[in-house]
């Protein structure tokens, strides 16, 4: 993390543009005020800042390289669910808004070298992987086959529609899009697929005994597609997904985000699926 | 050539003295109220001479004695941790101008403080916050500055109450480290002496104090090993009951707790190792400046799992069983030490008098 002498106090940072996705999803493109810190500033692929809205507080978001490769901006996508991200709908651009991070453990980059990747998202979930794709996209030789699989609830919930058509252009990628009902977009406008996102394994054209999963969604999917992927042949080892708890300070002291002996915001919010699979067992833990 | 030295009860005015010409603001434990708790002390009269306290499950008690002691009782009310990580605090706060620009700053208030009187269970609570606050990835610059500014002047016990359970722990009414100066206090008498820092023996030379005689050290020893024989909890060792609890998430008796236990918190707002606290902000009315606070907060609280998602500790089974597994088995894979120095005080204010040597020793046998 990027700090001077205390690691509560948020930096300032400027909204340089306002996007909204859908009507309660949105993202911010950001840049920091103070040249200095920018110069400081990088995160690793699934790393996720505290963003601070004036007067009303912070919330753990994940960070999204910005979409015109642009040096110093990042983005974060933002689902509106209650009190702040409410209130962070209502900015534009030019508004400031603090950021404390990165915060967080990141993709295995260095260890998808070599294997086929495949993405797996659900919901909002793609946005904690649009840097590991676009790191992917970026370093092409070094890995192998890359499959990105997302799955959505209705299809007028698809965001990023125009990077995911761009992904699908890309050298040895393929984007798979399942949504359990397309009626939404359909009249022929939906030219995704349908159902569930575990129903392409058989199709992808992988090989799984040398793939790396990483996924993020609602926790029953992540640990659905953890074991569909583990019954295709990918090690155990080689799934990982990322973890959603409480969090008020993301430095290891507010007790909030705590997993067992985890906690999910330093030891997290990515882990390789066998390090928290019984963990995930547990009710009420 | 003894190292212990002998401070008459008499000379505690000159340590007080001492300490405030340093700059020290002194706190002791003081009678008020019906309990006995840290609150400045200005002088030795202020001390709690005399008093007594009695505490068993849901229990606490004081009474006036004529001993002619100032450490008759057993442990404050209190710990040391509220002056370190403060109940409620402004950690930071950010003014808005005109043109919605923010300005942050940190806050960073402390002052240096002498404790006068620390139990050994409450210095080792001492060490284990340092772990969360001070030798962490992060750590709270506040708090820092706090523990730098400190001089701690440790107070063996020579009592023990009926919810003490430091020797269950493998720990003993002794202060070993952690303190700038350790006393033993002799009844009617004074204080046996020892130095645990340069700070300490610096305070110490320029009181001039006589060694201790042989038989006053020899008499402070014998008291604590009195306070340490009088304890009767006894527990598994504590690795066993650090593998016994994960492994026990389903136990019958978490249900059986459940029943009882409710919900209040008031065991881990008396507890000197929990730091769990939740963040808000005060805004001021013209909306130009907003306080940042930091406020202590508790696993018991409906709120601390709380997501949008899912509140993942809904039922007070899966709360207890958050705080009793946390204190006694994951705190060591977080912080390489346990979570409880056996201080008994969240035994002591539970409304509803769960004893948590009793609840351990129920999942563990
Ligand atoms: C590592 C991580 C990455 C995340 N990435 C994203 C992202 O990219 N996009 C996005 O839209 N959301 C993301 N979230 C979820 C986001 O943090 C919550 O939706 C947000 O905190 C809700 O705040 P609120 O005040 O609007 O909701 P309220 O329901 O009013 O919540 C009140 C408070 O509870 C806590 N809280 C509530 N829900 C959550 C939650 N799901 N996770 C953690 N704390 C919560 C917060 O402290 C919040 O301020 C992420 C969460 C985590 C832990
Ligand atoms: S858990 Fe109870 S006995 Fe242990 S340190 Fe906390 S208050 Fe004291
Ligand atoms: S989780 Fe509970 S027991 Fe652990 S530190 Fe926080 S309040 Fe104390
Ligand atoms: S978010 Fe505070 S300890 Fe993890």
């Amino acid at each position: 993390m990027l700090y001077t002498n205390d690691a509560y106090t948020p930096f300032e940072v400027e909204v340089v543009e306002f996007i909204q996705e859908h009507h309660d999803i949105f993202t911010i493109r950001l840049k920091f005020t103070d040249p200095a810190i920018d110069s400081k500033y990088f995160f690793r692929p699934g790393q996720f800042n505290m963003i601070y809205l004036y007067g009303v507080g912070e919330v753990a978001i994940s960070i999204v390289n910005d979409r015109n490769h642009q040096p110093g901006r990042f983005e974060h996508t933002i689902q509106v669910v209650g009190r702040i991200t409410k209130g962070m709908a209502k900015l534009k651009a030019g508004d400031k808004v603090g950021i404390r991070g990165p915060f967080g453990t990141a993709w295995p980059m260095e260890e998808a070298k070599g294997k086929d990747v495949i993405i797996v998202t659900g919901g909002l979930g793609n946005a904690p992987l649009v840097a590991a794709t676009e790191e992917v996209l970026k370093n092409r030789k070094q890995y192998g086959k890359l499959r990105v699989l997302h799955g959505i609830r209705t299809s007028d919930l698809l965001i990023y529609e125009d990077m995911y058509t761009r992904w699908n252009n890309s050298p040895e990628t393929k984007v798979y899009m399942a949504t359990s009902n397309a009626e939404p977009v359909d009249n022929g406008k939906w030219t995704w697929g349908k159902g569930f996102v575990t129903n392409f394994i058989p199709e992808l054209g992988v090989d799984y005994a040398n793939s790396i999963v990483m996924c993020v969604g609602p926790e029953p999917m992540m640990i659905g597609v953890a074991k569909s992927f583990i019954a295709a042949g990918v090690k155990p080892e080689n799934v990982y997904i990322s973890l959603e708890r409480s969090m008020k300070c993301a430095i290891g002291h507010c007790g909030h985000c705590q997993l067992g002996a985890q906690f999910v915001c330093k030891d997290g919010a990515v882990y390789p699926y066998p390090a928290c699979e019984e963990l995930l067992k547990v009710k009420g833990l | 050539m003894s190292h212990y030295y002998f401070l008459p009860h008499q000379r505690i005015d000159d340590m007080l003295s001492a300490l405030k010409s340093d700059g020290y603001k002194c706190v002791a434990p003081r009678y008020h109220d019906g309990s006995i708790g840290y609150d400045d002390l200005n002088k030795s009269s202020e001390l709690p001479w005399g008093y007594h306290d009695a505490q068993a499950p849901g229990h606490y008690e004081v009474t006036k004695t004529e001993h002619k002691h100032a450490f008759g009782f057993t442990l404050p009310t209190t710990s040391v941790k509220p002056m370190l990580f403060k109940a409620k605090e402004n950690v930071w706060k950010v003014a808005r101008n005109d043109e919605g620009k923010l300005a942050f700053e940190p806050i960073v208030e402390f002052e240096k403080i002498a404790v006068f009187g620390v139990r050994p269970c409450d210095l080792r609570g001492i060490e284990i916050q340092d772990r969360v606050f001070m030798e962490n990835s992060y750590n709270d610059v506040r708090y820092v500055k706090r523990r730098e500014n400190q001089f701690l002047i440790a107070m063996n016990c020579t009592k023990s109450h009926s919810n003490c359970f430091c020797t269950a722990l493998g720990d003993s009414p002794f202060a070993d480290k952690g303190f700038d100066l350790a006393m033993t206090e002799l009844n009617d008498e004074g204080f046996v002496v020892e130095v645990g820092s340069e700070k300490g023996r610096v305070l110490l030379d320029t009181l001039n104090l006589a060694a201790a005689s042989g038989g006053q050290a020899q008499a402070a020893l014998s008291r604590i090993e009195a306070a340490a024989e009088a304890q009767t909890k006894t527990l598994p060792p504590i690795k066993e009951v650090e593998a016994k609890l994960m492994a026990n998430l389903e136990h019958p008796q978490w249900d059986d707790i459940a029943s009882r236990c409710l919900s209040c918190g008031s065991c881990t707002q008396v507890c000197p190792t929990c730091f769990c606290h939740t963040e808000r902000d005060e805004p001021n009315v013209l909306g130009t400046e907003t306080n940042h606070t930091r406020e202590w907060d508790s696993c018991f609280s409906i709120d601390h799992s709380y997501t949008h998602g899912d509140t993942y500790r809904e039922d007070t089974k899966y709360r207890y069983r958050q705080w009793l597994t946390h204190k006694f088995s994951t705190w060591r894979d977080q912080f390489r030490t346990k979570g409880c120095v056996g201080c008994g005080r969240c035994v002591t204010w539970c409304p509803v008098k769960i004893d948590v040597v009793d609840e351990i020793n129920a999942i563990c046998k």
